[in-house]
């Protein structure tokens, strides 16, 4: 080392944190909370405010509050604040209605199942063999919830294969219009004359194998919820793509049923339709029919998300350019293609809030079913509150149901985002 | 309220024209299902309500299980449909339901106008009002100037209305919408009095946290006579919900209990008891069902007065007196035809 160098470091001085008022929490609230006289009255009032409830709030809703007791007398008896020993003791009726409680693995196993059905879709490194899990998903879950001979699952399924080759064989001779409307008409008459004949026919010979049937009175609560919201938001997208690509269509038959559908639809509450499906349904269907109050209204809701989901969809059409569009056609691409590789992954991703935002508003529309009597958590509420034990209880129940509606909510709502940002591209227009 | 006329209007006109989409053979129908299928509603305290295996229970379902009785020997061979207000009438109509024990006043417009056929009244109701004793408030008279919880869009908004104006007295309604949100308002002092049929008062009133800080008021401002009901045009159906009924208060009148029934068909003289249980005569013939219904209705839950300390009497917390649904030997007006 040189001498006429007075002095060198020669080693890295540590590193010092930086100043408090530039970081942290401090800082943080500086630039936030306080920046400006009138923010700093502001924060310091909202503050006070926020203070007053949960000092007014805390008390009844956690310090005070009972989880254990039989009765609200009892509640009474032992604290002052909330009582939810209501939430504790009629919890499975909350979640399961009066679902046998020795087979409440049946719609545990089904809901667990749904993740492993939708995993596939959401997430692209999963291995693609799993979809066929996913198609057959919904007759599983059907077969599991209501339970039955197997048979008729299985002869669904004979008939999904069925129209399958019915359409292959007659495209071979026959226009594609044409073999739609052969699968189709297979379709009918297999519900109409072969389905049940023949799912009692294997019954009779081979015996019964199968779940213990469940009635469709028996559920309730939070199973009646995600049975309708589930269904609803896995059936009405695609009817709602479907229904977007016609309304978007030049052929002018497929155009103006698709407009009437949706605006038919869009002009009716959703509470009307579930009148409908409740009460007027049943003057029109021939007398001795059963058909299921809880399969009724889950093809309304179904109908209502998807006239509401086209136009969502058509919203994510009309933001593509044009150019997208004429670049299919320049590709030599047909309708179909064109759709399938371009336009729709385009349009679904743009979509993509206002899908969400359909989903999540039908999930908490299902609510509504209370009105026409279905038991839902809203509905199960009444005749809970109605026992000797319970009749004086306020405010528990709704917070407990609120607080599950609101998991879920969020949940669809953060996963939504996640899967914007994953597929975003930057390609913002 | 609009729904509930178009629904309403709905099914009077299919009613009307396309006439019931059930059969008119209700008891062969429910024969065949092997269940009856009954009209409760979605939860009045002591009336209807789930216990905690789920089961139907209170009043009104106590009555579908006695029907159902009579009908197969098991009180269990009945499946409960909640039904709200606005649907009731047309899922009864529409051969949803069987029949309908639901709380339901019995009018002209649902007899003639939606076509029902009432069996005998199993409760008289009427509207009252509760007030906080502290108030000092003796009579319904002495309410001029008082604010009032008032469901909206009920019969019991219009009495009050007519009940006030008729005394020359002035009040401030606060609309509610559900009772529990009625229980709130009250007990948060929101209004002086509230108001609704008097066994719903009861049970309100039993579910408060200090039950003697509040009174029931003396008047009664109208009539909400609750009677089972079933579709126009099957008598016989109709016959079966009547005499089910019936047999329950006549089985009241003569001391007849679920524990003693099978003692006393064996040992009593009285030859209407001995006809209702079935030793003498065989009535149960002549109205489709097995000799042994009327043993087998007032096994399934009691006679009247048992039902009725079961779910709402004294003992319960809503603590209802008999009043005008005692037997008419009591100043009640529970009168069942002879069974001859």
């Amino acid at each position: 080392m040189k001498k006429d160098i007075a002095y060198v470091a020669t080693e890295m001085l540590p590193e010092l944190p930086a100043p408090v008022n530039t970081h942290g929490p401090i800082a943080w609230m500086r630039a936030n909370l306080f920046s400006t006289t009138r923010d700093s009255v502001l924060t310091i009032l909202f503050t006070v405010v926020v203070l007053l409830a949960l000092y007014k709030l805390l008390p009844w809703l956690l310090i005070d509050s009972v989880f254990l007791a039989d009765s609200l007398r009892n509640c009474r008896e032992i604290d002052t604040g909330g009582c939810f020993a209501v939430v504790v003791s009629r919890f499975n009726q909350l979640i399961f209605g009066f679902y046998p409680p020795q087979l409440y693995w049946r719609p545990i196993l089904t809901f667990v199942l749904m993740f492993v059905a939708f995993a596939p879709l959401l997430h692209d490194n999963l291995p693609r063999k799993m979809l066929w899990f996913t198609a057959v998903y919904p007759l599983l879950a059907y077969w599991m919830l209501w339970g039955g001979a197997i048979w008729g699952p299985l002869l669904i399924l004979a008939m999904v294969a069925g129209v399958y080759f019915v359409y292959q064989y007659a495209s071979k001779t026959l226009s594609a219009g044409l073999s739609l409307l052969a699968a189709l008409a297979f379709v009918v008459v297999w519900l109409l004359f072969i389905q049940t004949n023949l799912s009692d026919a294997i019954t009779s010979t081979i015996g019964f194998v199968g779940l213990e049937p469940i009635e469709s009175d028996k559920f309730g609560g939070f199973l009646i919820t995600f049975v309708i919201g589930v269904t609803g938001i896995v059936a009405s997208l695609p009817i709602g793509i479907v229904l977007a690509l016609g309304r978007g269509s030049d052929m002018p038959t497929v155009k103006m049923i698709c407009v009437g559908f949706i605006e038919f639809i869009r002009g009716v509450p959703l509470i009307t339709l579930l009148f409908v499906a409740s009460t007027l349904l049943n003057y029109f269907l021939p007398p001795g029919t059963n058909f299921d109050l809880i399969l009724r209204v889950i093809i309304m809701v179904t109908l209502f998300a998807a006239a509401y989901m086209a136009e969502v969809i058509r919203g994510g059409l009309a933001a593509l350019p044009r150019g997208q569009y004429e670049a299919a056609d320049a590709l030599g691409l047909n309708y179909w293609q064109g759709t399938q590789l371009i336009v729709l992954p385009q349009a679904l991703k743009i979509s993509i809030p206002g899908i969400v935002n359909t989903f999540i508003g039908l999930f908490k529309d299902t609510t509504l079913v209370s009105i026409i009597g279905l038991l839902d958590p809203i509905g199960i509420m009444q005749p809970i509150r109605s026992t000797a034990e319970w009749n004086g209880i306020v405010w528990e129940l709704p917070i407990f149901v609120g607080l599950v509606f609101f998991i879920f909510c969020f949940t669809m709502s953060r996963y939504s985002m996640y899967f914007e940002r994953k597929l975003d591209t930057g390609h913002r227009n | 309220m609009k729904i509930k006329l178009l629904t309403l209007a709905l099914g009077a006109a299919a009613v009307a024209t396309v006439g019931t989409s059930a059969s008119a053979a209700t008891l062969d129908d429910v024969k065949a299902k092997g269940f009856m299928q009954c009209g409760v509603s979605t939860g009045v305290p002591g009336f209807a309500f789930t216990d905690d295996n789920g089961d139907w229970q209170g009043f009104d379902p106590a009555l579908c299980r006695a029907v159902a009785a009579a009908i197969f020997g098991d009180a269990n061979a009945v499946k409960f449909t909640p039904t709200t207000g606005k649907t009731r009438f047309t899922a009864l109509a529409s051969g949803e339901v069987d029949m309908l024990a639901r709380n339901t006043t019995e009018t002209f417009s649902r007899d003639v106008d939606l076509k029902f056929t009432f069996a005998p009244v199993n409760y008289y109701d009427g509207q009252g009002f509760m007030v906080r004793k502290s108030l000092g408030v003796t009579s319904a008279l002495n309410l001029s100037g008082a604010t009032i919880c008032i469901q909206t869009g009920t019969t019991t908004e219009l009495n009050l209305a007519d009940y006030f104006n008729t005394n020359n007295m002035t009040y401030e309604p606060v609309p509610i919408e559900t009772n529990a949100e009625a229980q709130e308002k009250y007990l948060a002092n929101a209004c002086d009095v509230y108001t609704t049929d008097a066994s719903g008062l009861a049970a309100t009133r039993g579910s408060f946290e200090k039950p003697d800080e509040h009174m029931l008021l003396p008047e009664i401002i109208s009539k909400e006579p609750l009677a089972p009901l079933s579709r126009h045009g099957d008598d016989q159906w109709a016959d079966i919900i009547k005499w089910v009924r019936n047999v329950l208060v006549i089985a009241e009148e003569k001391g007849v209990t679920a524990a003693n029934a099978d003692e006393i068909s064996k040992s009593s003289k009285d030859k209407e008891v001995l006809r209702m249980l079935g030793t003498l005569d065989d009535f149960g013939s002549k109205l489709g069902l097995p000799k042994s219904w009327g043993m087998d209705a007032i096994k399934a839950g009691g006679n009247y007065a048992e039902i009725f300390n079961r779910y709402i009497g004294p003992d319960t917390p809503i603590a209802l007196a008999r009043g005008l649904n005692a037997l008419p030997g009591d100043g009640g007006l529970l009168y069942a035809a002879p069974l001859r």
